[in-house]
């Protein structure tokens, strides 16, 4: 039989394929929200960079029939908002996580308003590379249907890992999320590697937010997102700022999205909606376990407002 | 925004009034012509719920005498209302179309109390004999469209295993799910269709991984009863499975995956109803109807559909269309093995039993809780 099934076998198949799948939104937003945190700002905008990431990459794609160039719409997008909630949060006294709601809020208003008239078409989409042409199991070779962006979010995560501890820029953006009046001392501008920080960090989840329109699941429509955004800025706070510990958290978080379907397709049908909760469970657990009440959290930059 | 619409409006008819110098002069131009009123939950193209019912919308706007005014993502709250007050205010609308469930108790009800004179139309089926006179609500038996659906699948599917990617565990959703499922069985006795719950009408990235869990089990043909079906159809067609649409034709989508779907048929309903209303009849405030009555309809079938489905399914259409034929008649046993419909009964389409179903027949698997 071709079609034979795999029984209980697609749970751990669809935990892993959905890892693949649906992680990618997560490792650009969470490495890139890793950067921002990492020079002193938190940035929770990114869920509205996110959406219009997708929103964008989806027009640009549609209108010029190159995804790529949508990609690079989706990124440029993205590194506007960073460069907007960089250049309010440069102003004295203002306080980085309401402006980082307020561009939540415009971002998401903002696609959704552009993005009417790109609900019914269909653009073209990102290809995916066939890694599974060694087996003959449909389900695998499914499942091994990988995007590059997929891959390029796998490569930046250790490269940011080394870019922090070995390299000039690194230790800049690490010293001004430590203290800002040690990189002033040192003669730089902290509002300047912070505004280069955040911007980079609005190009990642933007790029993230193409990946949700332009391959998986792949169209544009209002409930696109669905939280994954702010998901994935928790999930840096989850990551302790650690950019190989946001990949692995980002994988664990898309295995764990794919998880209630799965089970459920292979006949596992109680508590679907307690399936579907467990990457917040999952969230909720780590964070009671590793939390303590004598230190503030191991790894956090002493310049964020939240630790600070 | 919503603070933001009102001023326009009150700002726009400012600026009207001060134009034409009265207010009452417009009122009297405007009377010439009828307004309706068309309010959707959501994105009127989303390819789904409210596609079919801008679909129906723009039937009306063809019709002469007749202007239309919409509003899109209006949320099921007391936005509404404030919806419904300013179409009735600036907009003289006279008749409106509320068409989301959620909008009837309490939000259309009030609207109506308030508004004695205007006609209220609501999509769902909720009307009781304590709301409004001026309320009614209408909705379809679009299970006789899935039941077809469901003989094409149970003809097209290779594996025997239908999937159903289905939002929530409610009476409309399951006598979907258990209309598509006994028509497949008419095709193919040995058909099931696996159901997977993903808990909300409009969730993209559960509805893809829902749809890759089932083509991963082998089911080779989907259909869905979620808000957008367009996620399902395009990550099933990209798969190689085959796919049942659902709200609207989803073909454009998938040429050579879609065999056929269940659709809406406002586009028929609505002019009907404006028609009634010209004419001075009573619509009645219960309305319900199926392939019949011309309030669901039958997408035409795709190329790979084959001679012997197509007839097969025929046939049951024109049964249903000369009203002798019932889905759901006895003896029912559900997917657990209980008998839930005896043996000698028939549940016609307006049977009360079939708005309480909480039950999966057999051949189905999953669960309702």
């Amino acid at each position: 039989m071709a079609d034979a099934s795999l029984g209980l076998w697609t749970v751990p198949l669809a935990v892993f394929g959905g890892a693949i799948r649906v992680s990618t939104p997560f490792l650009f937003v969470s490495l890139g929200e890793c950067i921002t945190e990492r020079s002193g700002r938190i940035n929770l905008g990114l869920e509205g960079t996110l959406v219009m990431g997708a929103m964008s990459a989806y027009g640009i794609s549609y209108l010029s029939d190159s995804p790529w160039l949508g990609v690079l719409a989706a990124g440029i997008t993205g590194a506007l908002f960073g460069a907007l909630h960089a250049g309010i949060c440069s102003l004295p006294r203002v306080n980085d996580i309401a402006v980082g709601i307020a561009l939540m809020l415009l971002g998401t208003g903002l696609a959704f308003f552009l993005g009417k008239p790109l609900i019914e078409p269909t653009a073209a989409r990102l290809p995916a590379i066939d890694f599974g042409w060694w087996n003959d199991i449909p389900q695998l070779r499914a499942a091994l249907r990988i995007n590059v962006l997929f891959l390029i979010g796998v490569a930046i995560a250790p490269l940011l890992y080394w870019a922090f501890r070995t390299t000039r820029w690194g230790l800049l953006i690490r010293t001004a999320g430590e203290s800002a009046d040690a990189a002033r001392a040192m003669g730089h501008s902290v509002l300047l590697i912070r505004l280069r920080a955040t911007m980079v960090g609005g190009f990642l989840a933007g790029i993230g937010g193409s990946f949700l329109s332009l391959f998986y699941p792949g169209s544009w429509n209002e409930g696109l997102s669905s939280g994954q955004g702010i998901t994935a800025v928790a999930l840096v706070i989850f990551a302790r700022w650690d950019p190989m510990l946001c990949l692995w958290a980002s994988l664990a978080f898309g295995g764990a999205a794919a998880l209630g379907p799965a089970l459920q397709s292979v006949g596992i049908t109680s508590g679907y909606h307690l399936f579907n909760a467990a990457p917040y469970i999952l969230t909720l657990a780590i964070m009671i376990i590793t939390c303590s009440p004598k230190r503030t959290l191991t790894g956090a930059p002493a310049e964020l407002s939240i630790t600070r | 925004m919503d603070f933001g619409r009102i001023s326009r409006r009150h700002l726009l008819q400012g600026s009207a009034a001060l134009a034409l110098g009265s207010t009452l002069g417009i009122r009297g131009a405007a009377a010439a012509e009828t307004t309706v009123g068309f309010i959707y939950v959501g994105s009127r193209d989303d390819y789904g719920y409210n596609q079919a019912h801008a679909q129906g919308a723009a039937a009306l706007k063809k019709l002469p005498g007749i202007k239309v005014v919409e509003e899109e993502k209006v949320p099921e709250t007391d936005a509404v209302e404030k919806t419904i007050e300013s179409m009735i205010n600036l907009d003289g609308a006279t008749l409106l179309f509320p068409t989301s469930f959620g909008y009837y108790n309490p939000h259309v009800v009030k609207m109506a109390g308030k508004f004695p004179k205007m006609h209220f139309e609501h999509c769902g089926g909720l009307w009781s004999d304590k709301d409004p006179k001026n309320a009614g609500s209408y909705f379809g038996y679009i299970d006789e469209a899935q039941y077809i659906s469901g003989i094409v699948a149970g003809y097209s599917t290779k594996s025997g295993k239908l999937g159903f990617v289905a939002a929530k565990p409610i009476p409309q959703v399951l006598r979907n799910i258990n209309a598509f499922t006994l028509g497949a069985r008419l095709a193919n006795p040995k058909a099931t269709t696996q159901v997977i719950f993903t808990g909300d009408w409009s969730m993209p990235v559960k509805e893809a991984e829902a749809t890759n869990s089932l083509i991963d089990q082998g089911v080779d043909v989907l259909t869905c009863h979620v808000d957008g079906p367009k996620t399902m159809v395009e990550n099933a067609a990209r798969r190689g499975a085959m796919v049942c649409g659902y709200h609207v034709n989803q073909s454009p989508l998938a040429p050579k995956a879609y065999l056929t779907g269940a659709e809406w048929n406002w586009e028929a309903l609505y002019p009907k109803f404006v028609k009634m209303i010209v004419a001075g009849e009573a619509i009645p405030n219960f309305y319900r109807g199926g392939l019949k009555e011309e309030i669901v309809k039958v997408s035409p079938y795709g190329e790979m559909v084959s001679a012997e489905a197509r007839k097969h399914a025929d046939d049951v259409k024109a049964k249903f269309m000369s009203g002798e034929y019932t889905i759901f008649k006895g003896p029912l046993v559900d997917n657990k093995g209980k008998t839930v419909i005896a043996s000698g009964t028939d549940r016609g389409q307006q049977d009360p039993e079939l708005e309480k179903m909480d039950y999966l027949v057999e051949g189905v698997i999953g669960a309702t809780a």
